[in-house]
């Protein structure tokens, strides 16, 4: 049965994993800031969907992961990108559509790819990439591996087919898939009550015969815990898991959309900033003397300059050789 | 060597890669307890069990993709759709999945799948079920695309496109399935791009593939009887890419073509052929290139309306006819 329990985050001890978690959620934000001023110069171009708000769900899950597992998700996927270990130097590289981006220039915001550390994209069309996931799972089960695949895609995605025929088969065939949907409230402009008939994701885990849960996704440790229960599921029976982790956006849809348009208030943004996953994390580690405003400040300025050095090394950067137009078309 | 139908010529191919290569897995609707809603996969299930003979529910975009992603993952999965009429529903993981992902990952993540099934129309099926895809899947850069006429043929590009490292689309032929032909056995390898004169001739070439080979065939019998004309049939074999150099080297020699097409003609996939000739061999045509294609229209249900829509022996004649200006 399909057990969907409601959020309670245990509050282990993560000493050595929380100043790390609180390194990433930071750089993130600090990227996404930086990608935001270089989208209004010009540097960035096409489609840009900043992460900010969300760090704790990129964060949170991806810790919780080993490096041998599969990473796979929509394109917006800057955080995760990082959180999983490309450098920050290779994401805004691609972004700028540099050589030395992460997928070569190629791909650009929606499509990071680095296959090394298993972190297969960045895709384009909503809902496309959940049966991917499926696939990357199928591919682990049928070589008697112990890897698990997780998959981020926003709640806009669950009223697409490719949802449903996915989580059919993955629960079918018992894939190692972790379905991480990020319910941000908006697909787009769109608030997710005016087009979907059943407005909690989670539910729709009992279709499907899943275990599911039900995350404070502004609560990195609550999403880690989670994260940590669904690997368990994945690792010993292949297990798949829908997690539907509430978070929210505080930019626009994307770098083309206003902050909060007419479809939200600006009070209502105001408001979910007050649970800013950061600012809550580093409050808990201030108030358990694990760290001072100046050691705060000692990481930002840290972090600041990590990412500084991204846009310098992206600007100064080559743009792919015109050679490179025809390569990787079709493999040898 | 063996005579055998295109299906179990399919057959051996898919059976002899799944013995060589671990990693090859077949999916799709009804291949396994069924044994293949035109038994192409018979006894596979049997040989390889239930990990490697995969049955799915009705949902092709889904199978589609577990099987990109499956690509990802290291595996090389055949994927079978019950028709590619069904495949439509799956096209946004052949497009914008299998054909793109190794472009926008600058090269990091090949994807070899085969996407494979019957093409095009059989008998009194109805427009739903009556369509030629290859001019849509043919447009994708990212995919290749093979369509063979003949069970060696068959086996050779299946064989092939298991082994390709890319996206390979094979085109089969539900009214192909029963016809017999000489294979050979074992290793029997046809290279995807090469095209393959199936009759010499001297004074047209009739450009076709698939089912439009025994159509072109046929006409080249009528045409040699009745008329003394001398047609070259040349089977394309491969769609993309396209054999350039065989099409020009068959129009060099006749300085006259037709080509003859199962799908639509408003930017079918002859067009395509017209163009490559028109560029590269515009001095040595005696004649306007035609077409034979599909009526354009849906495909009627009334036997005497399908037949009338479909590319005949007969329409071929009278636009052979019309190129050597013997109207």
């Amino acid at each position: 049965m399909a057990t969907a329990t409601a959020q309670t985050a245990t509050r282990t001890a993560h000493t050595a994993l929380e100043p790390r978690m609180l390194r990433q959620m930071l750089l993130i934000r600090r990227f996404e800031e930086k990608a935001a001023e270089a989208y209004a110069l010009g540097k960035i171009g096409g489609f840009c969907h900043l992460y900010i708000g969300q760090e704790a769900v990129a964060v949170g899950s991806l810790t919780a992961l080993r490096d041998d597992d599969y990473v796979i998700s929509s394109y917006r996927e800057h955080g995760q990108a990082l959180a999983r270990g490309v450098s920050a130097n290779a994401v805004m590289a691609e972004l700028f559509g540099k050589a030395t981006g992460c997928s070569s220039g190629k791909g650009g915001s929606m499509h990071l790819f680095d296959a090394g550390k298993r972190f297969l994209g960045g895709h384009g069309i909503v809902g496309g990439h959940i049966p991917l996931a499926a696939g990357l799972g199928f591919a682990i089960r049928y070589k008697g591996g112990d890897q698990l695949c997780i998959c981020y895609f926003g709640e806009a995605a669950v009223n697409i087919g490719a949802f449903h025929e996915t989580l059919n088969m993955a629960s079918v065939y018992k894939l190692p898939v972790i379905f991480c949907c990020e319910n941000n409230r908006y697909g787009m402009g769109t608030a997710f009550e005016r087009v979907a008939a059943v407005t909690d994701v989670v539910e729709h885990a009992c279709s499907y015969d899943m275990a599911a849960e039900l995350v404070n996704g502004m609560d990195v440790l609550a999403v880690h815990a989670a994260t940590q229960r669904a690997v368990e599921r994945a690792r010993k029976g292949g297990h798949p898991t829908l997690l539907e982790v509430r978070t929210y956006r505080y930019m626009g849809h994307s770098m083309s959309d206003p902050l909060h348009g007419v479809y939200r208030t600006k009070e209502e943004v105001e408001e979910q900033r007050k649970r800013d996953p950061i600012s809550q994390l580093a409050m808990k580690l201030k108030e358990e003397g694990a760290l001072d405003q100046a050691a705060l400040d000692a990481l930002d300025a840290e972090v600041h300059a990590e990412v500084e050095e991204a846009v310098r090394f992206a600007d100064q950067s080559p743009d792919p050789d015109p050679a490179e137009l025809t390569t990787h078309v079709l493999a040898d | 060597m063996a005579t055998l139908t295109y299906r179990d010529a399919l057959n051996q191919a898919l059976r002899e890669e799944m013995q060589r290569d671990p990693n090859v897995f077949l999916m799709g609707e009804e291949v396994g307890v069924y044994q293949g809603a035109y038994k192409v996969s018979r006894g596979l299930l049997e040989e390889f069990g239930p990990m490697r003979i995969v049955d799915t529910p009705i949902a092709e975009l889904g199978f589609a993709g577990i099987g990109v992603g499956a690509a990802m993952g290291g595996l090389r999965p055949v994927i079978e759709f019950m028709t590619w009429n069904f495949a439509v529903l799956a096209l946004d993981q052949i497009v914008n999945s299998a054909a793109k992902i190794l472009y926008e990952s600058g090269g990091q993540v090949p994807i070899p799948i085969v996407f494979r099934g019957p093409n095009g129309a059989a008998l009194q099926l109805g427009a739903q079920h009556s369509q030629a895809w290859e001019s849509w899947l043919s447009h994708i850069p990212g995919l290749k695309v093979v369509a063979p006429a003949t069970p060696a043929d068959a086996k050779g590009l299946l064989k092939s496109a298991i082994r390709d490292n890319n996206p390979v689309i094979v085109l089969e032929g539900e009214m192909l399935y029963n016809n017999k032909g000489e294979v050979p056995e074992g290793e029997h390898i046809v290279p995807i791009g090469q095209a393959d004169v199936k009759r010499p001739g001297r004074d047209v070439t009739l450009i076709c593939h698939s089912k439009t080979v025994a159509v072109a065939l046929k006409a080249a019998d009528q045409l040699a009887e009745r008329e003394g004309v001398s047609a070259e049939v040349l089977d394309l074999r491969s769609l993309r890419p396209l054999d350039e150099p065989a099409i020009l080297a068959s129009v060099a020699r006749t300085n006259r073509a037709v080509v003859v097409e199962e799908g639509w003609p408003h930017a079918g996939l002859g067009a395509q052929v017209v163009d490559v000739i028109q560029r590269e061999a515009f001095d040595q045509l005696d004649a306007p290139v035609l077409r034979v294609t599909q009526a354009d229209v849906p495909m009627p249900y009334n036997k005497q309306l399908e037949r009338l829509a479909k590319a005949s022996p007969e329409r071929v004649v009278a636009a052979v006819r019309r190129v050597l200006y013997l109207d």
